[in-house]
This record gives structure tokens, C-alpha cells and sequence, in this order.
């Protein structure tokens, strides 16, 4: 049979090797491609790496173009996988067969340029709401030194930077704010894209470009992504949690945030685990996710692709730390590798 | 040479038919790909889209007028400092400089011009902006500061550090071409003018008229790049989609504003509004092309009657 195959090939003159891929099993080469959300990269990078050491036929290659093109490509299946930090909404995932895969948790943490100041700023959700909201304009306003009494504020005009674009690190910056101001969710709401306030802040293209401005504009106060503000050694500012504490964008904090929302977790993993509950719950936490098609066309391919994130959520763990991600709680990787099991090529299970 | 008769006329002419028509094939099929697939936006908001101040994307909220401000103050800004100077370049470099001084300087203005705009971002991030924000616009505001052009949040991010860059920008393409008009005006003119008793800054100024419609091709080429830089504006104007009589304030262009968001534009309305500021830039660029042509053809008529 898979002779008379090859000799047809062989016949119509087409070259065995561009051939259809999904022929393509045992000893061939397997590519991978993905693309989405930028917050994960450094992570992704570091697993496509070293799972490409203990198996080198397999090659994955990811491109971070945001979270909202990682979804796009996978609904349109110009990827093998997609990555987002926002969940999908229902509205979108509606009928396309996606799966969301949690691999790693992050921050989102606010930083500044103030450097006078010695220690942490200690930031309410109310009083982020209000420099965004452009009702507080100065650092020594009433309602930071409130919870900051012993800082010596200076007396300077506050420039709040935010995403121009759409990005998934707003949408869980603008969720926690929603969540916990009203007149934040009235006026701008939370979404990758949300409508900022005319005339407040400046604008800038991605997580770096956020970073970039805050460094050069004094008295500026941005939010980012963890991992760029420790790689660029900036003040974190310590956020008021659910139970009342100001607490710091650290591993473990973000550990527990995800800790005090397991229970919520819903079926499908899609969740928004901002303002979590803990009395050490950083609140700006969020998961991101890998979206896949729960049927894979190409088994050869499916099969890669299933082997790889069962290895990222297990060994690749190992890695994160280093990387300012948290890993996924137990109970977290449970669910995911039934979701991972979930997987079938031409209706077979992928991993038996 | 064998002949080739009439045949050979006609090949080569429907050749050169065939190179012409694809210019225009081209054009027309660009304006009809952008009109068609901006349509959703044109039918929703219609002139709307144009006045319209408020741009909030998660709320299917679209108004372009922020973004066409910015596009043309950020250029005329770029204009005013760039024309005079570029001019004085130019002028300097034929009609002033000896050789040995005018050969490195023209060297370097050509090779500003090839500097990627990326990297002029980042000058622009780096360097510009905290001299806009530490120096020049403190002088802005101390002594100018009762118009309402410099008063505001002083950052230096912004509309002024936009133009600014843009003027840096289209400077050297300016020089340039004004500096290769001015050398093909005939020596003649010039020692006819001398021998009459001109002096060296009335010879200029008749040098001047004569290359007028050429100079003034320069600066709109110059202001063609200034409308459509992208990358090192989006990254000292602030992208924020506000009209503010302030050029401290930020601003957005409609070349940022399209750079920014189009890998994320997945909802069909905001990809259609997207394409019609496209559209617009198009557009506005081809009035002020067609603008400057007319002005070209007006100095023309005045100096050759």
C-alpha cells in the first residue's frame, strides 16, 4: 500500500519530500508554529529551546504578535497553536472547537519614576483608578499619602503611560479595576483595548514601549508586565489586595492568587483570576494560556503538539522561575492535562 | 543597424502604453481596495468619521479627526523648521561653499537621509525628548507661554517632539534635491547678474526665483515623508487620540495609529475603520500634492511673465 503510494509519487514526478506533511511520521521532521500573546515569550523561548534538545525533530517555532493576532491565527488555523493572557471570549470561542491550556502565571505590576523614593509606593485600586481617570494629577495628592504616610511624595504633575494597542496585560490590568472601582468599570471598562480617558497620559506601543517611557519621563507611573520591570530593575509598587493588604508582585504572591481562585476555576479553564482572594494574593495576577484546536487535522502534527504541552506544564515548569513566571498550581495541572487527553487527530486520542 | 520598420515602432509603443497603464492600474485598484473594504465604517458613521473626535475602539466608537490633526500639525511643524533650514543648507553648499567644506557636508546630509527611522525613534526617545522636556520647552514656556501652543503638561512626549523629529527627518531629503536644482541653473545667470553689479545675496535671490518650482517639489516631497513616517513618530508623540490647542500635549498620526493597531484589529468595524483612515491619509496626501502642483504651476506663469 504506502508503496504503490510512493511509486505514484514517485511517478508524477512530485518530490517525496513536499509531499503532504501529514505523512510526515518517524524519523521526519515535525514543525510547529505559534504565535500571540508577548508576556509569555520569554518562557515559550526558554521551552522551545530545551524541548528541542531532547527531541530534534521536532521544531516550534514562536512569534509573539499579541495576544489578540495569537487568537486570530488560530481561529484561522495560520498556526499550529495560539497564546493569549486574556481568555477568549464566548462570543469568539463559540463553535471553533478551541481549547485553552493554562502554562504559566504572571503579574502585572505598576511601576514609576520616582527616585526619590526610598521604599515601595502602596497603591489601592481606587487611587490607580483616579491617576488613570486624570482626578488625581499629583504624587503628593491627599489620597496616595494616605496610604503612603511616611513617603515623601513629591510635589510633581503625575504622567500616567498606557498600551496604545490592544493587549492582553490591559485587559488584566483594566479587569482588576473594573472589578474593584465602579466608576472604572462606567467610564472605561475592562478590555484590550479599552476607552481611555481623552486627554489623560501617554500612549505607547507594547509592554517595552511602556517601559521605555517610564525610564525617560519623570514623575511617569506605567503598568507592565512583571518580567520587563525585574529585567529592567524598576520599582514595583505594592498593590491593596481583596483582604486589605498591600502586598508585592512576587512569585509567591502570584502563587497565592491563583491558589485563592482554583475553586472558581471554571470547566473550560477560562478565567480571570484578578482581585483573588488570600490575605497574600497579589491582585493584578492573571494566567496565560495556549489555545489549540481540540480535533488536530494532522495527527502527526497533533501528536507533537500534545507531547509538547503535556512536557511544558510538567518539566517545563522548572523553568519559570528564573523567568519571573509562577507555575501552575496542582490542582491547575490536573485540569490541563485532561484538556491535553481531551486531544484527538482524525478523531483518535493523541496520548493514550 | 537593420531596420525594424513600423513594427518596432509600434512594439516599443505599446510597451511603453503597457508600463504607463500600470501606474494606473495600480492607483485605481488601491483607492478601490480601500474604499471597499472601509465601506462598513463609511456606511455607520459616514462625514461622521471624519469630525468625529472620539475614538474608542471597544466601544465600536470611530472618529478620525484626532489622528488627521495630528498628521497635519506634526508635518507642518516639521515644514516650518525644516524648509529654512534645508534651504540654508542648500544655498550654503553651491553658491557659498568652497569645495573642500561642501563635499564632506553634502556626504553627511545623504547620509542622514539613509539612517533608519527606527533609530531616529530611539534618538528621539533617548535624546530629544528629555532636551524638549529639560530645555526647550521650559524656554517655550517661560517666554512664549501665553499662547496656548505652550502651556500643559510638559513631558516631552508629544506633538512638538513629533514635528521636531520629522523636521530632522525630511531635512536631509530637502537639502538634497534643492541642492541639485540649484545646481543646474545655469553659471550664466548667475555672472550675468554679478557683471550687473549684483551682489552676492541678490545673484541668491534671482538664483532663487528661477528654482522656485524645483524647491518647491523638494519640500513636497519632503512633507510626503512627513505625512507617512511612522515608526519614529509613534515613538515620541504619545499616541493619544486628543485635539489640543497645546503642542506639549500628545498627539497620534494616522501612520502610527494604523502601525499600532492593525496586527490586533480582529473585529470586522474596527479593521474597516482602520482602512479608511488609510484611506484618508491617501487622500489628504493627494490634495496636498495636487495643492503643490498648482502652486508649482502658479510660480511658474508669474516668472516667465
Amino acid at each position: 500500500m504506502i508503496f504503490t503510494v510512493v511509486l505514484g509519487l514517485a511517478c508524477s514526478g512530485q518530490p517525496l519530500g513536499q509531499s503532504n506533511g501529514s505523512t510526515s511520521t518517524g524519523g521526519g521532521e515535525i514543525r510547529l508554529q505559534g504565535s500571540g500573546a508577548s508576556f509569555p515569550k520569554p518562557i515559550y523561548e526558554k521551552w522551545v529551546n530545551e524541548y528541542g534538545k531532547i527531541n530534534p525533530n521536532i521544531k516550534i517555532d514562536y512569534q509573539s504578535t499579541g495576544s489578540g493576532a495569537g487568537q486570530k491565527a488560530i481561529i484561522s488555523k495560520t498556526a499550529d497553536f495560539g497564546a493569549s493572557d486574556d481568555p477568549m471570549s464566548d462570543e469568539d470561542l463559540k463553535d471553533t472547537g478551541l481549547l485553552h491550556i493554562p502554562t504559566v502565571l504572571g503579574a502585572v505590576v505598576l511601576t514609576y519614576n520616582l527616585p526619590v523614593l526610598k521604599e515601595p509606593l502602596k497603591l489601592s485600586p481606587e487611587v490607580i483608578s483616579d491617576i488613570y481617570l486624570g482626578k488625581i494629577k499629583r504624587w503628593n495628592a491627599e489620597q496616595i499619602r494616605k496610604d503612603n504616610p511616611n513617603v515623601n511624595l513629591p510635589d510633581t504633575e503625575i504622567s500616567p503611560i498606557y498600551r496604545a494597542d490592544s493587549s492582553g496585560t490591559t485587559a488584566v490590568f483594566t479587569d482588576f479595576l473594573s472589578k474593584t472601582v465602579s466608576e472604572w468599570k462606567e467610564k472605561v471598562g475592562a478590555d484590550k483595548q479599552p476607552s481611555w480617558i481623552t486627554g489623560v497620559g501617554v500612549g505607547a506601543k507594547g509592554n517595552d514601549g511602556v517601559m521605555g517611557q517610564v525610564k525617560n519621563i519623570p514623575n511617569s507611573i506605567g503598568y507592565v508586565e512583571i518580567a520587563f520591570a525585574k529585567a529592567n530593575n524598576l520599582p514595583t509598587a505594592l498593590i491593596r489586595n481583596k483582604a486589605g493588604e498591600f502586598v508585592e508582585a512576587n512569585l509567591d504572591n502570584i502563587s497565592a492568587a491563583a491558589a485563592g481562585s482554583v475553586a472558581e476555576m471554571p470547566e473550560d479553564m477560562r478565567v480571570q483570576i484578578t482581585n483573588a482572594d488570600g490575605a497574600s494574593a497579589y491582585p493584578i495576577s492573571s494566567y496565560t494560556y495556549i489555545l489549540v484546536h481540540r480535533d488536530q487535522s494532522d495527527a502527526a502534527k497533533g501528536k507533537a503538539l500534545t507531547d509538547f504541552l503535556w512536557w511544558a506544564i510538567h518539566d517545563g515548569e522548572k523553568f519559570t522561575k528564573d523567568l519571573h513566571y509562577a507555575s501552575l498550581p496542582d490542582e491547575v495541572v490536573k485540569k490541563a492535562e485532561a484538556k491535553i487527553n481531551s486531544m484527538t487527530g482524525g478523531g483518535k486520542p493523541l496520548r493514550q | 543597424m537593420a531596420q525594424t520598420g513600423t513594427t518596432g515602432d509600434k512594439v516599443f509603443r505599446t510597451v511603453l502604453f503597457i508600463t504607463a497603464a500600470i501606474i494606473v492600474v495600480i492607483m485605481a485598484a488601491m483607492i478601490f481596495m480601500m474604499v471597499w473594504n472601509s465601506l462598513p465604517t463609511i456606511k455607520t458613521f459616514g462625514l461622521n468619521f471624519l469630525i468625529g473626535r472620539e475614538w474608542k475602539p471597544a466601544e465600536s466608537v470611530f472618529g478620525a479627526l484626532p489622528f488627521i490633526y495630528g498628521t497635519i500639525v506634526s508635518s507642518v511643524i516639521a515644514l516650518i523648521i525644516s524648509v529654512p533650514l534645508s534651504l540654508g543648507i542648500a544655498i550654503f553648499l553651491v553658491e557659498q561653499a568652497p569645495k573642500k567644506i561642501a563635499t564632506p557636508i553634502a556626504f553627511m546630509v545623504e547620509l542622514l537621509a539613509a539612517i533608519p527611522s527606527v533609530v531616529y525613534g530611539l534618538w528621539g526617545i533617548f535624546v530629544l525628548a528629555p532636551f524638549v522636556r529639560d530645555y526647550l520647552g521650559v524656554f517655550l514656556e517661560k517666554y512664549l507661554g501665553w499662547l496656548p501652543l505652550f502651556q500643559g503638561r510638559l513631558t516631552g512626549i508629544g506633538m512638538l517632539t513629533g514635528g521636531i523629529i520629522l523636521a530632522l527627518m525630511i531635512t536631509p531629503i530637502i537639502t538634497a534635491v534643492v541642492r541639485d536644482i540649484l545646481e543646474v541653473v545655469p553659471t550664466q545667470q548667475r555672472e550675468a547678474a554679478l557683471a550687473l553689479g549684483a551682489t552676492k545675496w541678490e545673484t541668491t535671490q534671482i538664483v532663487l526665483g528661477n528654482a522656485a518650482s524645483g524647491i518647491a517639489g523638494a519640500v513636497i516631497l519632503g512633507l510626503g515623508r512627513a505625512l507617512g513616517e511612522t515608526m519614529a513618530v509613534t515613538m515620541v508623540i504619545g499616541n493619544s487620540p486628543q485635539i489640543s490647542a497645546s503642542l506639549f500635549e500628545p498627539a497620534y498620526t494616522i501612520a502610527s495609529v494604523l502601525a499600532a493597531n492593525f496586527a490586533e484589529a480582529t473585529d470586522e468595524l474596527y479593521l474597516s475603520a482602520l482602512i479608511e483612515i488609510g484611506l484618508v491619509l491617501f487622500l489628504v496626501t493627494f490634495v496636498v500634492n495636487a495643492f503643490a502642483k498648482l502652486l508649482v504651476s502658479r510660480v511658474g506663469k508669474r516668472m516667465h511673465a
